[in-house]
């Protein structure tokens, strides 16, 4: 169990107290008999594989802990935005007259205002920084305000007058599919499925809806005039050297003008890989001289920032007898909404995982990424792994069910293994091969999790319990009527890393010095702490290489060169590798110097793998740099008269390659499995028409404690020899699982046949989902 | 408590907070300035203002007036101030009042259940809040106060629309009056999750085995909290209550669903509003029988 550490405090008050705080370190109260300085490497606490306490978790836990809502500066304005009801109209013109009339009122700018360039984005550079002549979706920024307090820039955005002519909005991903309006067709192509010949062949069409990433910190930053004409940013955000490359060509100024420091983040899943008040703040600051902070509210952060993908795929899987897959063909139509961000990267996802962790050798897949007038969506948690996991684990189980075979044998039986190739022609090479089976089978990592599944205790069968432990929970719905178990099982398959050869790469820099005698090594990256336990890693990182006990993380900016997103499961592997490389160069570079000359220090650049672009006719190519594996078995209980369901238990295995920090591992695993439980069961925003119809945590419903069980899980450690410490990413692999395990185990239940998600009280009672 | 008021554009540079000390001072506040719109736990009114769907000129913090903040035994009813919170509720009622101690348990989180009060509930009049239905199935009188003197209003006749009551401009609600049990009573709610949720259709049934009567109130089905008198009047087998039998059972759920009047909406569906209705009634009405039954066995 960890205990208290003399680990470094989060300097996450630098920012507020504007302070240039460089230390994150607590005063050095080391307890008696510590060892001291760099000569004891035998002993430093907090390593790799353990889990000391997070330099953070004091100040989160005590509410002390400063988030970037909590931003302050001396003579700020608040900003805040006018964003389009429309899903679609032209602007025939826009009047600030009233609105710069208000007291207070400092700015209002629009697209004319923007002193660069008019469009960003994190691929393709589509989204306008303001509406120019025409809205596209509900919620486009058309105008920005400040004002001296926030309700005054807000009463200023409603009082600005905009002409809209209203259009007819394009929101069924079908028409644009059918219009070639779509950012991305990517097809897979292997083998003649046409006349691969099955025994028995299944074909379902699935629907996932649009899923929110709901974090608790809205977006929220602020932007502080350098005096010069530049300009710095506090932000959370996911990837501080990307919003420096989309915002200054915006600004017009060189990124050497701009400085970005990172803000606390109250969560991120995705939703902070793109723009949100970055540039608006910024321009607003310029044009006011003052510093300009802007927090959304709730509505408008669902409003503000990209969604997961809602997708609608046709799948048909054939099998032989033995339920061995013969061939798969699917349809998979993802909706990216107004703005390309970036549907180009989950497109290819969704087509190169299509099919998941099975071997087959006839494939005929087409994924389309459409643009439509519906909200923008782009990153989340699983990123278009999660769409098509739900749908090929559905298929696996009714191949299963066709076939009379257990859900769980189906899935050994079209398992990969060590030297199989995925769909794209990609070779499954990162497993021992010393561990094949007596035969020469070579080791399957998946087979291997699905036995182990398999081993581990099934729940106790339903008693009389509280009814909060029942479907409906405090509700009083039921004391037990109507109410039926279910079993089901769900596997996942996800890249980690960035793919299809984007030149994806991490930046560390390391110093060791003495201070009052004792050695300390200070880190300095730009790598977001989303919550995943990154700046703690970091820390056991440079304990382990440098057996030093005192570790300093200075604020992570753009000072130093990029990290990369937290995102893909990556920042263990990339961050983690530079971290990794720079230390071990201070090392190095330490051999026969004494450090009482002088400081040492190493910046690393680290990059996995080189990875290739799919094939644009047939999708073949190395495209992923390490893939991960996480199965579930879901327990849930149904009260199948009201359609109201308690998961009652979630089992999974998961393969980490490496355990690095156990605690933290355990709480991305719980995090995830409850992201696709959501998905699951309640999360979906609404939308029609274009506009969307829910958004407020009253009625875009995310798990509460009485919904997410407690958790049971083996962690399996399949070393991958290419990655830092043979580690394996962790962060997602649970969310696609999930999903498709708690599906199953309400269809097991209900006996429907629930090809719609989230499932809702009505699907499984008066009628089926359209 | 009285109606929040519509959202204004204008700019209310001359924004009001009042705290008075005691209900008087408060009824005078009112008066003067009938557009004040009065303030308990805040749970309903503080999401309305944050998000800018109302924007009060002026505030009347109830929070300091004593006699509001407590509940008193009146003999045959039990007599709750405005301004006791749900937590209490469910704390110090859960035996004379069971439904509503019920309905009160699911009320948002334990936070909510802190700050939000059974006469916010009332003056805010949403379908869907979860007090309503116990006050219709127990026959409950709400108080309402003004400088003119006090008026009691049946609570079947309290509200008139969505997010609509009988309260006047210059009227508070004071207290509410509910009936003590005379017999076993339910309180169902379903919602898309297992807590922390707005009701998708809730259902208070009540059995008086004094009077011989049951009583009924549907939330989140209709415009307004709904009683179902056809449903109420269904011949129960009082002689011989083991005679109580499925076919019972499911026409008074028929009913229970037919007095409903629910909406499509982001939360649900009618159709299933209905069906649901009619599931929660016949558990409803067999658990409240069976412990009737059992109890007097």
């Amino acid at each position: 169990m960890p205990e208290p550490a003399e680990t470094p405090r989060a300097a996450a008050d630098a920012p507020a107290t504007g302070a240039e705080s460089s230390s994150m370190e607590r005063p050095a109260s080391l307890r008696p008999g510590a060892p001291r300085g760099a000569a004891a490497p035998s002993a430093p606490r907090g390593v790799i594989g353990q889990s000391p306490i997070r330099p953070e978790a004091e100040a989160k836990v005590n509410g002390t802990f400063d988030y970037a809502s909590d931003l302050h500066f001396a003579n700020m304005l608040w900003g805040h935005t006018l964003r389009s009801p429309h899903p679609k109209a032209a602007i025939r013109s826009i009047d600030a007259t009233a609105a710069l009339a208000l007291p207070g009122v400092a700015a209002v700018l629009t697209a004319a205002d923007v002193p660069g360039k008019l469009h960003y984005g994190l691929i393709e550079a589509d989204q306008p920084v303001l509406a120019l002549d025409q809205v596209n979706y509900q919620g486009e920024p058309v105008a920005i305000v400040a004002a001296d307090t926030l309700d005054g820039a807000r009463r200023a955005a409603e009082a600005i007058e905009v002409d809209y002519e209203v259009l007819e909005p394009l929101c069924d991903p079908a028409d644009a599919v059918a219009a070639g309006s779509f950012f991305r067709y990517q097809p897979v192509r292997l083998g003649d499925p046409d006349t691969a010949g099955a025994a028995v062949i299944i074909a379902h069409e699935y629907v996932v809806g649009m899923q929110d990433q709901a974090p608790l910190g809205p977006e929220s930053g602020a932007a502080v005039p350098t005096g010069d004409g530049g300009v710095r940013l506090h932000v959370a955000t996911q990837w501080l050297h990307s919003d420096l490359e989309q915002l200054a060509p915006c600004l017009g100024l060189e990124p050497d003008r701009i400085h970005l420091e990172m803000a606390g983040i109250g969560g991120a899943f995705g939703a902070r890989e793109d723009l949100s008040v970055q540039v608006h703040m910024a321009m607003l600051a310029l044009a006011t001289g003052r510093p300009v902070k802007m927090m959304y509210d709730r509505a408008e952060s669902f409003l503000g920032h990209v969604h997961r993908h809602p997708a609608r795929m046709r799948y048909e899987h054939g099998a032989d007898e033995h339920g061995r897959l013969v061939y798969v063909k699917a349809s998979i139509v993802l909706d990216g909404g107004a703005y390309a961000s970036t549907t180009e990267a989950v497109v290819g996802n969704a087509a190169s995982l299509s099919v998941g962790p099975y071997e087959v050798e006839h494939v005929s897949i087409d994924a389309w990424g459409t643009r439509t007038n519906n909200p923008p969506c782009g990153a989340m948690r699983g990123f278009g792994g999660v769409q098509t996991c739900f749908a090929y684990e559905s298929q696996m189980d009714a191949l299963a069910e066709a076939l009379g075979l257990d859900p769980l044998e189906i899935r050994r039986r079209n398992a990969v293994a060590q030297g199989s190739k995925l769909i794209t022609g990609q070779v499954v090479d990162a497993y021992d091969p010393g561990r094949a089976g007596s035969d020469g089978t070579p080791f399957s990592p998946l087979k291997d999790m699905l036995d182990r599944l398999a081993a581990l205790p099934a729940p106790d069968a339903a008693t009389a319990r509280d009814i909060v432990d029942l479907p409906g929970g405090a509700g009083n719905t039921t004391h037990g009527e109507g109410v039926r178990r279910g079993v089901g099982y769900g596997v996942g398959l996800k890249n980690v890393c960035y793919s299809e050869g984007f030149d994806d790469y991490s930046t560390a820099r390391v110093r060791l010095e003495l201070v009052d005698g004792e050695p300390v090594a200070y880190v300095h990256t730009a790598a977001a702490e989303v919550g995943q336990g990154h700046w703690n890693l970091q820390t056991q990182i440079v304990r382990t290489e440098l057996g030093v006990d005192r570790v300093v993380l200075l604020p992570n900016d753009t000072k130093v060169g990029s990290a990369g997103s937290s995102s893909a499961s990556r920042q263990s592997y990339m961050t983690g590798g530079s971290v990794k490389a720079a230390a071990e160069a201070v090392r190095e570079l330490l051999a026969g110097r004494d450090l009482a000359d002088g400081p040492v220090e190493a910046t690393r650049v680290f990059r996995h793998r080189a990875t290739k672009p799919m094939d644009a006719v047939t999708g073949q190519g190395e495209s992923h740099v390490q893939l991960a594996l996480c199965v579930h078995r879901a327990t849930v209980d149904v009260d199948v008269e009201l359609g109201l369901v308690k998961v009652v238990d979630l089992t999974c295995v998961q393969d980490v390659g490496r355990i690095l920090n156990p605690v933290a591992l355990e709480g991305q695993i719980q995090g995830g499995t409850a992201q696709g439980l959501g998905l699951a069961l309640m999360e979906a925003l609404v939308v029609e028409e274009g506009l969307v119809k829910n958004a407020s945590f009253t009625d875009y419903l995310i798990p509460t404690f009485l919904d997410m069980p407690p958790m049971r899980m083996e962690i399996v450690e399949n070393a991958d020899p290419e990655a830092p410490y043979g580690l394996r990413g962790a962060g997602e692999p649970p969310t696609l699982s999930s999903t498709p395990a708690i599906v199953a185990a309400v269809r097991d239940a209900t006996g429907l046949a629930l090809t719609h998600v989230p499932v809702r009280p009505e699907h499984l009672t008066v009628g089926r989902p359209s | 408590m009285t109606a929040p008021v519509p959202a204004t554009t204008t700019a209310p540079a001359d924004f009001e907070f009042h705290r008075p000390a005691d209900t008087a001072e408060a009824l005078r506040l009112l008066a003067q300035r009938p557009e004040t719109v009065p303030i308990a736990g805040g749970t309903d009114l503080m999401v309305a203002v944050n998000y800018r769907h109302t924007r009060p000129a002026a505030m009347l913090d109830l929070t300091g007036l004593a006699e509001l903040r407590q509940w008193t035994d009146e003999g045959a009813s039990i007599r709750i101030g405005a301004g006791v919170p749900y937590a209490r509720i469910v704390a110090e009622l859960a035996t004379v009042l069971p439904s509503l101690a019920a309905a009160s348990r699911t009320v948002g989180s334990p936070q909510i259940r802190n700050r939000g009060t059974l006469g916010g509930n009332l003056a805010t009049a949403s379908p869907a809040g979860d007090g309503h239905p116990p006050l219709l199935a127990t026959g409950a009188c709400v108080e309402i106060a003004s400088l003119e003197g006090t008026r009691t209003v049946d609570a079947a006749d309290f509200y008139t629309g969505p997010k609509r009551s009988v309260l006047e401009p210059g009227e508070l609600v004071t207290a509410v009056t509910v009936p003590k049990a005379a017999g076993p009573q339910q309180f169902l709610k379903v919602g898309t999750r297992n807590a922390m949720v707005i009701a998708v259709c809730s259902l208070a049934v009540s059995l008086d085995l004094d009077r011989r009567r049951l009583g009924t109130g549907i939330g989140s089905a209709g415009p307004t909290p709904l009683r179902a008198p056809e449903a109420e009047q269904i011949d129960l087998p009082w002689a011989a209550p083991s005679r109580l039998d499925d076919a019972l059972l499911i026409e008074f759920g028929r009913r229970v669903a037919a007095a409903a009047r629910p909406i499509d909406d982001v939360r649900s569906t009618a159709e299933y509003r209905r069906h649901a209705l009619a599931v929660c009634a016949a558990r409803a009405l067999r658990r409240v029988w069976t412990a009737a039954h059992e109890r007097s066995a």
